[in-house]
């Protein structure tokens, strides 16, 4: 797989104006838009695993939400944990579920691996909404943000949105890089490999399954950034982080922006979560917003039907339509 | 390493399905420079034999050996590193991929270094060359850069031996590798696997009958799971079980 170069300049692009776009938004836009990046590094992560590797995943949400609430359980009470370690540990909380989980889904393929993989989350759920592990219902709250620091003065302060954002804007550019370069590493090729003849490579002398896996751990660990930086964003974890519903949500960002590319899932995650702004926005489509889930649904149903090949086939479509600027 | 040298054997293979026997004591051995054709009517269990051999399916009894060791407890990826490369009945390649990427994924398999995630694949100048090399050989070098999908159907079938040379295997299990295809592409099919006798096993399960008098070295003849013969080319058409079994009634 080959990046043309447009495709890496509009990247950079794009990573650009995201860094340029505090100076002209307001406080809402900025916080939004964290939030989109979180949520772009969720759908990188499923994307490793469902455009790259071939398997569907049903329980993306489990990894987010076990490195969120390992986030705020690990850290002291009264007193900032330093990311050094806190991120770290939230990281391997969310790894070593999905080395759980997905030694024992691995076993399965296709429908039942879908359905396996959500077990799994719910379970994860359920941990965490009735134990006192969770807190319950209501959640929990990170009572002291951690700290970054470097010697005796403090890098960054997490708690300033300005800063966060660019935290979260930095994590994005990381995972995605990361996710690039393992693509292209012989293990990325190994997987792409499987995702196309599961069968022809075990014929060759892949060992499948331990290559499965590690995309599996390493998938979830992905999540935990994500999951990490959101329970940082807020202060705060609930069970509905660990809920189907943002498995659901993170399956219909990388199929919306287009499957097979890390553009995609990130292009997936600002398009899911602006429609889902416009649609509950009042300004924009007035008492039309207590319906919201309708036009949500009714978009992504167009969207899916239109353009099989997500928001990232668009431009390609446009130009081969008949009548239309055909080379 | 001599020729006639025993690389691959499976003893006393037994195989049940249900109440179905498959296999029955099947025994077949694949040396070193040596064509070992495998024939018989549809459901004879050919294939099953050769998922056994190359460890797709385990078998119910019996024995597989390859270049001498026991490999009956061994995965089908672990046989394939140790040297066993197979070809499907379908086409079993990467449709999606260029076709010297099919090739060099293949090659991979014997260089895999996995957590070596800053080096691009694509760089690895060993796994290119076999890839290369593997793609000449089996007369795709003009075609390199080309979508794998879009190969003629005998195109398909070489790029599939071009991706188990690219494995530097010892022992091919060529699975029907003629079907379907013409008389032109046979003959390019024929030329190659000549041309891979000397240094590799191979056992070729083939409906082709003028190929495998042919090519073959010796042939084994198998009728409802069981082995009615195993002989020199020669003495199976005249074998008269053969001629009845297989052949057609002698005339």
């Amino acid at each position: 797989m080959t990046t043309s170069r447009p495709a890496i300049v509009l990247c950079l692009a794009a990573v650009a104006g995201l860094a340029l776009y505090p100076l002209f938004a307001s406080d809402f836009g900025v916080d939004l838009t964290t939030k989109i990046l979180i949520y772009a590094i969720l759908a990188l992560s499923l994307e490793l695993l469902v455009g790259q590797t071939g398997l569907v995943c049903f329980g993306q949400a489990a990894f987010f939400g076990i490195a969120a609430y390992a986030t705020v359980r690990f850290s002291p009470e009264y007193a900032a944990a330093a990311v050094w370690w806190l991120l770290p540990a939230a990281v391997a909380a969310a790894a070593l579920f999905a080395l759980l989980m997905g030694a024992l889904s691995l076993r399965t393929r296709g429908v039942y691996f879908i359905m396996v993989t959500l077990a799994f989350s719910q379970m994860a759920y359920y941990v965490i909404h009735d134990t006192p592990v969770g807190g319950g219902t209501d959640g929990i709250y990170l009572n002291v943000l951690p700290s970054v620091p470097i010697g005796p003065t403090q890098l960054l302060d997490l708690g300033d949105p300005l800063q966060f954002y660019y935290v979260a804007l930095g994590a994005v550019v990381a995972c995605f890089g990361l996710l690039a370069l393992v693509l292209r590493s012989r293990f990325g090729r190994a997987l792409a490999g499987m995702r196309a003849n599961e069968q022809r490579m075990r014929a060759t002398g892949f060992p499948t399954y331990p290559y499965q896996l590690a995309a599996f751990v390493l998938s979830g660990a992905i999540a935990g950034v994500a999951g990490f930086l959101f329970a940082v964003k807020d202060g705060f974890v609930n069970p509905e982080l660990l809920s189907w519903h943002l498995s659901g949500a993170a399956l219909v960002m990388i199929i919306l922006g287009g499957l097979g590319h890390l553009r995609g899932a990130v292009l997936g995650a600002f398009a899911l979560s602006l429609l889902e702004e416009l649609f509950q926005s009042r300004e924009l489509v007035g008492g039309f917003a207590d319906h919201w889930h309708l036009g949500l649904g009714a978009s992504i149903i167009a969207c899916v039907a239109f353009l099989p090949r997500g928001l990232i086939g668009l431009p390609q479509m446009l130009r081969a339509r008949p009548g239309g600027d055909s080379r | 390493m001599s020729a006639g040298e025993i690389l691959l054997a499976g003893r006393g293979i037994r195989r049940v399905w249900g109440g179905l026997v498959a296999l029955d004591e099947v025994s077949i051995e694949v040396r070193r420079g040596e064509v070992h054709a495998l024939i018989g009517t549809n459901g004879a269990g050919k294939s099953t034999l050769v998922n056994i051999l190359a460890g797709e399916i385990p078998p119910t009894a019996g024995r597989v050996e390859l270049l001498g060791r026991d490999v009956g407890a061994w995965s089908q990826p672990r046989r394939a590193r140790a040297g066993l490369a197979r070809s499907y009945q379908r086409t079993t390649i990467f449709p999606e991929f260029s076709v010297l990427e099919n090739c060099r994924l293949c090659a991979q398999a014997k260089h895999p270094r996995p957590w070596a995630f800053w080096s691009a694949a694509a760089r690895c100048e060993t796994s290119l060359d076999a890839a290369r090399r593997a793609a000449v050989r089996v007369g795709l070098g003009d075609d390199l850069h080309r979508k794998a999908g879009l190969l003629s159907h005998g195109g398909r079938r070489q790029l599939e031996i071009g991706m188990c040379l690219a494995t530097r295997p010892r022992v091919l299990l060529l699975d029907e590798p003629l079907a379907g295809m013409g008389a032109e592409e046979t003959e390019r099919m024929l030329a190659l696997i000549e041309e891979l006798r000397p240094d590799h096993g191979i056992l070729l399960v083939e409906h082709d009958m003028d190929a495998v008098f042919r090519i073959a070295d010796r042939i084994t003849v198998m009728v409802n799971g069981q082995v009615i013969a195993s002989d020199l080319p020669g003495a199976i058409r005249n074998d008269p079980d053969v001629q009845a079994a297989y052949l057609g009634e002698p005339a």
